[in-house]
């Protein structure tokens, strides 16, 4: 057995939902005094564990609200976990909504060298690839457009062409599959099967229960912050659409 | 564990670059002078403030100093760049909420950005005062490159601070107003157009010179303005206030910044 490459151990990650958000030092204080300074806590993630293989293609499933991007998150490094801990052998690339650095005053081409290097990429390694986001992105007539004029579609084929130029130990997907026509949502697909074949871990969260059957050879599904299960695609998801169904009924 | 962060900083550093460049682009795109406004700006300010204490504020400037245009140029140039380098850099983590939610980014990249930015904006100042030096038929020293040294510590303080700023800003919004009349005073105790001896007040006297800004202010009129070489005190006081601040700066930083997500 390979070590995993990625290894989630026990993680909780707690948010306080604080009613009253104190943004001022005079209210900050004024609650400390009456004692009124405490939060509701909300547990995102409770106590989660997942170990994931080298070339694996994971799927998450779960209603809104159960903590899937939570999840990812931790994974990428953006949240650090309240408890437990959270060990990834590689780079990380993460497509959690796109277009994350962005500046919409910038022109398109200033928009690619940042948003590359806010992913972590030097200009050399954006300048050899250039012409490969133009080319999947299919916007070379606007280069030099600044971004606040492009559509949303645009804008997310820019950000995905950026974000995938790399060939990453782990690519962690979050419903992007989900901009775009159809042609676009195809095309994505096929790189990231393609990224896949190089040796590269998926992570991807979907909606789509026909996509994750269709891509995933492992599933976690998750609910109210807990694993309520986890392993293989075929059984995971036929219990999901179970529990759904009955829902249904009901 | 440093290699770490050293990995870290130099995979990051181009981003430092870009966005101190989307800084620029941002701040100049539109205008037809464009970055000729870095010089510009500070030189006509300077004029401004120049008519004034000849005229209105005759008074209040300082006795007995000789080039006293240059004098003011110097103080103004060099608070202001403090001034407005710790205040973008208050808000920059705030302001970069966005980003931070999405994807993992050093944090500290934010204040370092806007300090840079300041201190880029303020080398493209010092144009300003090589003219106003040359209107002045001011004597120009060759120590004027040691300059550079309280200039480079100011920026390092600068750091220090802009880093606690901006993780305090993230929990109290206060602190953004609380900050503004906070420079307000240190302004005046900063010496721009005044000596602190023509007072004859040892206390006061005493005061200012535990303003660091003072300190920097004086140690870069040493060497431009005179033509001195820099005495070891002013060495030593200069890098022990950048130093402190600095490592003050980090520590802050670093036992919040995981919690910065939560409160954005």
């Amino acid at each position: 057995m390979q070590q995993p490459i990625i290894e989630v151990n026990n993680v909780s990650m707690r948010f306080n939902l604080a009613k009253e958000k104190s943004e001022s030092l005079k209210e900050y204080f004024l609650q400390l005094v009456k004692g009124k300074l405490r939060f509701d806590e909300f547990f995102a993630l409770k106590d989660v564990s997942l170990s994931v293989q080298p070339g694996d293609f994971y799927g998450l499933i779960g209603l809104n609200g159960s903590g899937k991007s939570t999840l990812l998150k931790v994974i990428s490094g953006v949240y650090k976990p309240s408890s437990g801990s959270c060990k990834v052998r590689g780079t990380v690339a993460p497509l959690i909504e796109l277009g994350a650095g962005f500046d919409m005053d910038l022109t398109a081409r200033e928009n690619i060298y940042l948003n590359g290097t806010v992913l972590g990429f030097s200009p050399k390694y954006i300048d050899a690839h250039f012409e490969e986001i133009v080319e999947f992105s299919e916007l070379r007539d606007f280069l030099d457009v600044p971004l606040k004029n492009y559509s949303s579609g645009m804008v997310a084929r820019l950000a995905f062409a950026v974000a995938t130029i790399t060939k990453p130990d782990v690519l962690i997907a979050d419903e992007i599959l989900a901009v775009g026509d159809f042609l676009f949502q195809e095309k994505c697909e096929q790189r990231m099967q393609k990224l896949m074949s190089g040796g590269t871990t998926v992570i991807l969260v979907s909606h789509s229960i026909e996509q994750i059957e269709r891509m995933c050879n492992k599933v976690a599904w998750l609910e109210h912050g807990r694993i309520k299960m986890n392993g293989p695609t075929e059984e995971v998801c036929e219990a999901y659409k179970q529990t759904t169904r009955e829902d249904d009924k009901i | 564990m440093l290699k770490l962060y050293v990995q870290d900083f130099l995979r990051y550093r181009y981003l430092l670059y870009n966005l101190i460049s989307r800084d620029f682009k941002l701040k100049y795109r539109r205008s037809v002078l464009g970055v000729a406004w870095s010089v510009l700006n500070p030189l006509m300010m300077c004029a401004v403030m120049f008519v004034i204490f000849n005229t209105l504020m005759a008074g209040m400037r300082g006795e007995g100093i000789e080039n006293f245009a240059v004098y003011l140029v110097i103080g103004q140039l060099l608070f202001n760049f403090f001034r407005e380098s710790t205040t973008m850099a208050m808000s920059s983590v705030m302001n970069n909420a966005m980003l931070l939610r999405k994807v993992y980014i050093p944090k500290y990249i934010f204040p370092l950005q806007k300090i840079c930015f300041g201190l880029v904006n303020c080398l493209f100042s010092f144009i300003a005062l090589i003219i106003v030096m040359l209107i002045t038929r001011a004597r120009l020293y060759p120590t004027i490159l040691l300059g550079l040294y309280p200039l480079l510590m100011l920026a390092v303080f600068s750091l220090g601070i802009g880093m606690i700023l901006a993780a305090m800003a993230v929990f109290f919004r206060d602190v953004i107003h609380l900050w503004e009349v906070f420079t307000t005073i240190l302004m005046w105790f900063s010496a721009i157009f005044y000596t602190p001896e023509q007072f004859g007040n040892a206390l006061l006297e005493g005061l200012i010179a535990l303003n660091p800004l003072y300190q920097y202010i004086t140690a870069f009129r040493d060497t431009v303005m005179y033509g001195q070489l820099l005495s070891g005190a002013q060495i030593l006081i200069c890098a022990a206030w950048a130093l402190v601040m600095l490592a003050l700066g980090m520590f802050v930083f670093k036992k919040t910044q995981d919690k910065f997500v939560l409160y954005m």
